[in-house]
């Protein structure tokens, strides 16, 4: 059977992220990973993850989101909640798969309900919108107080009190404590089953008709309109899409600490942003320059803390070398160069 | 039956009546010709015909089907394709995935069975593919397949265009002046292509264009606008020949 250039592209992808995890496994089989290191693995993972969502969004679908890791702080506190409840009652292994259909699910159902407003608008505003809009969801969950007793639920937006819990009673969400106890479920392997998944839905979905009404929109709205395309359908389901697989990475990150609150450094503005620069320098619209960028740009800072001062020098340094990389016409012309003559065909 | 029938067409923007009581028929197989000085509201007719601005008064039938209050996407499927005066590809897809975009509507499958690659997918993308191969074949596209749109030279843009339009499957295929910014031998081309769509695909075509001797070259009949009414309508020769025509757009 004759393989397409786009069905050899996604395999090359598939085959990274499958390599890099035996690389890492087999490092890690023979002691030669420190804990230091082992503990960055699953935070790869979830970064990795949503910038393949941010990348859906901004490069897809061709509308700048800076909000997304609202729908990241969904899928986990909703994930996490669960897991907590049902932490002595089900077994890890079906529980997680719950946990993540219901982080998942939620995160979805936000995007889609966000989408409605969001996605009438265009450029500057709709990032101004969803930057607020991610703002909301972590400053709402902040005041959540979720209790469970054995009359059932309680639920108050005050403090801890106000719930009138039984002496039996526990906390799952204490408001700005956030959810502690979480089981630790995530681990390396699922994570890179979770990117795998991830990377299967966006890549499928480019290859589809529903992909390439969605590239139509964002090449020119007015032509897709006239070409009998469903506008608000295809920008309501990328965008609905693309929030689930950021709450999926959400679910990852809940599962995989132990307090897990909604603090401003991971699902503030600033994170946001962070994603955004994953997906910008990975080539916006290019899914694998998304996951190697979110690994490198994650790895990198976290490995360079011993030149402890000299460490986000180095790593602006690297941003700025990646963005010439990535976006020089010369420097992609001398690529293109250095590659023929090793007889591998490189994709700009 | 006529395959388009306008009725009393108006439409006022303020205090402008920018298309005022317009009236035209089209027979099935006809190229039309829609003239007139700039300002006289042609473009406007084209955006009442395909749903971008609804009518205050009139009616559009299009094959006895009233598609006056219908959306710009439903105004596709009852079968009516456009181009645009100033070129709007998909200009970072491909060639090939510029038609496809066209076909998207003909030839379905639900979005889980394309995000999954399972199910009609296969059978359906093959058949999407196929079709998009022979659209692109008989307008001589086929060597730029995997070329992105925006790198086609501007003559092959045009074309892109019209092949996009056509793979919708419409029953009128209306052409925003198709030979805006055309060189002569470029327009020659555009004039093969539009004969190329009438002997392929026996489609009833409506153009607006200021390029005259394509408009005299192988326009059947004409309307001329002149703010926003119908000057004068009829058969090509005689409506050129007409002194209000002359006197208002052709120039003495």
């Amino acid at each position: 059977m004759r393989i397409d250039k786009k069905t050899k592209d996604n395999l090359i992808t598939y085959g990274i992220v499958v390599a890099t995890f035996l690389i890492v496994q087999a490092l890690a089989s023979t002691g030669n990973l420190t804990n230091h290191i082992k503990g960055l693995l699953v935070p790869m993972t979830y970064y990795a993850i949503i910038a393949v969502a941010l990348n859906l969004c901004v490069g897809i679908l061709g509308e700048l989101s800076i909000g997304h890791c609202g729908f990241m702080c969904i899928g986990a506190f909703t994930s996490a909640a669960f897991s907590k409840i049902t932490a002595d009652k089900i077994p890890s292994g079906p529980r997680f798969l719950i946990a993540f259909v219901i982080g998942i699910a939620f995160a979805a159902l936000f995007g889609f309900l966000i989408g409605i407003p969001v996605l009438r608008l265009k450029g500057d505003y709709l990032a101004i919108v969803t930057l607020a809009f991610g703002e909301i969801i972590k400053n709402v969950i902040n005041a959540f107080y979720i209790g469970v007793d054995s009359t059932g639920m309680h639920f108050s937006m005050e403090n801890q009190m106000a719930l009138n819990l039984e002496k039996d009673g526990e906390m799952v969400i204490n408001g700005a404590m956030g959810v502690t106890g979480t089981p630790h479920d995530a681990s390396f392997t699922i994570g890179i089953v979770m990117l795998l998944v991830s990377l299967v839905v966006v890549l499928n979905l480019i290859n589809s008709r529903d992909g390439r009404a969605i590239m139509a929109i964002r090449d020119n709205y007015i032509a897709a309109e006239a070409s009998g395309i469903n506008v608000t359908r295809y920008k309501m389901l990328a965008f609905t899409i693309s929030a689930a697989i950021a709450g999926a990475a959400g679910v990852l990150y809940s599962h995989n600490i132990t307090t897990l609150t909604a603090s401003s450094q991971y699902f503030g503005y600033n994170a946001s942003i962070m994603i955004l620069v994953y997906v910008v320098l990975g080539g916006i619209g290019n899914i694998r320059g998304s996951v190697v960028a979110a690994c490198i740009l994650y790895l990198l800072p976290e490995l360079l803390r011993g030149l402890n001062k000299y460490r986000m020098l180095i790593y602006s340094i690297v941003l700025i070398v990646m963005m010439i990389v990535n976006w020089s016409p010369k420097v992609i012309e001398w690529r293109k160069k250095t590659f023929a003559n090793f007889g591998i065909k490189k994709k700009v | 039956m006529a395959l388009l029938d306008v009725t009393n067409l108006s439409i006022s923007f303020g205090g402008l009546r920018a298309v005022d009581d317009f009236n035209m028929t089209i027979e099935k197989g006809e190229l039309y010709g829609l003239i007139g000085p700039n300002g006289a509201g042609k473009t406007t007719v084209f955006n009442l015909l395909t749903g971008v601005y609804k009518p205050n008064e009139g009616k559009i039938k299009l094959d006895g089907e009233d598609i006056t209050r219908k959306n710009t996407i439903e105004i596709n499927h009852a079968g009516i394709a456009r181009t645009f005066q100033n070129i709007r590809l998909f200009k970072q897809m491909s060639v090939i995935d510029n038609v496809k975009v066209g076909l998207s509507e003909r030839f379905k499958y639900s979005t889980l069975e394309g995000i999954l690659h399972v199910g009609r997918y296969k059978k359906v993308e093959k058949q999407i593919d196929d079709e998009a191969m022979r659209l692109l074949k008989v307008f001589d596209l086929d060597g730029e397949r995997d070329t992105l749109a925006s790198n086609l030279p501007y003559g092959k843009q045009r074309k892109l265009e019209i092949v996009r339009a056509m793979a919708t499957d419409p029953k009128l295929l209306l052409l925003d002046e198709p030979a805006a910014g055309m060189n002569p031998n470029e327009t020659k081309e555009l004039m093969e292509t539009i004969a190329l769509v009438r002997k392929e695909f026996e489609m009833t075509i409506l153009l607006i264009e200021h390029d005259m001797k394509l408009v005299s070259g192988i326009c059947e009949k004409l309307t001329v606008l002149n703010f926003g009414k119908v000057l004068c309508q009829g058969e090509t020769k005689e409506v050129l020949s007409n002194p209000e025509v002359i006197k208002a757009y052709l120039g003495e």
